[in-house]
């Protein structure tokens, strides 16, 4: 017996449980726990290169420790921002069609700088 | 119109404009608008990368551009946004496990948060410049 007291076109309209609603909960905190030693790490690294030129920006971003600190700030910052925007989207983008559009735009965009971040640092790193 | 696509007219709670500005609500749009704010700035930093993995004059534009008084101006923006999301952020993990509720607490930790993003970026700034 159908114990829910809703009729099936109330619960889809109702943007009804699909068994992921804690994904984008649980993945934004995990992104903001990690991010909290990268950001402290970065914000240090930043002011201490203020003024660098090209040369010591260069082989700042060619240790292999900062490659991989920098890679992971970079990667996990815009996956935990691209989560961010999604639900300022949501919230105020309320045409269906526009929001769909901009919800896939902020992941592609995401996935896009991820890779060229990876790339330009492996290319200092690996002196391409 | 069929039934499935009829709109909803679902009660709206009290408009934005009826409401007295609070450190709580302040905060808490902030925190929206720096995130924002770091979403761009995060890609501002894969450009930078970008940039130093390519030629000397691609990084010295780059460059000019972080050292003048607008570049100043976004950068330090950009810092500031970085620390208030970040220690704010650290409010909302509190929050999320449950602790810091009470309205007293709330407002405590609110101007913690203000203050330590203050003392950061400007330790950060007179740092940076090497003004001591």
């Amino acid at each position: 017996m159908n114990s829910d007291l809703r009729s099936p076109l109330n619960r889809a309209r109702g943007l009804g449980s699909a068994k992921s609603g804690v994904h984008h909960f649980w993945m934004q905190r995990l992104t903001a726990v990690a991010l909290i030693p990268l950001v402290v790490w970065f914000a240090i690294s930043l002011v201490m290169l203020s003024g660098a030129d090209y040369g010591m920006a260069r082989s700042w971003l060619s240790s292999p420790f900062v490659m991989v600190l920098l890679i992971l700030t970079i990667c996990i910052g815009l996956y935990h921002g691209q989560l961010g925007m999604q639900v300022v989207i949501e919230d105020y983008v309320h045409n269906e069609g526009v929001k769909l559009a901009l919800i896939v735009a902020i992941k592609f965009i995401a996935v896009f700088f991820g890779l060229a971040a990876i790339v330009a640092s492996m290319r200092i790193g690996f002196g391409g | 119109m069929s039934v499935a696509n009829r709109p909803v007219h679902r009660p709206l709670s009290p408009h934005l404009q009826v409401y007295r500005p609070q450190l709580t609500s302040t905060l808490s749009i902030l925190h929206r608008a720096t995130g924002i704010a770091l979403s761009v700035g995060v890609l501002y930093l894969t450009a930078w990368v970008v940039c130093a993995s390519g030629s000397y004059d691609v990084y010295a534009k780059f460059q000019a551009f972080n050292g003048s008084f607008v570049g100043r101006f976004v950068l330090g923006g950009w810092l500031f946004s970085m620390f208030f999301h970040l220690f704010n952020g650290i409010r909302h993990l509190f929050w999320d496990v449950g602790y810091g509720f009470e309205i007293k607490d709330a407002y405590r930790s609110g101007w913690i948060v203000v203050a330590a993003s203050l003392v950061a970026t400007a330790i950060s700034w007179i740092v940076g410049l090497r003004l001591i």
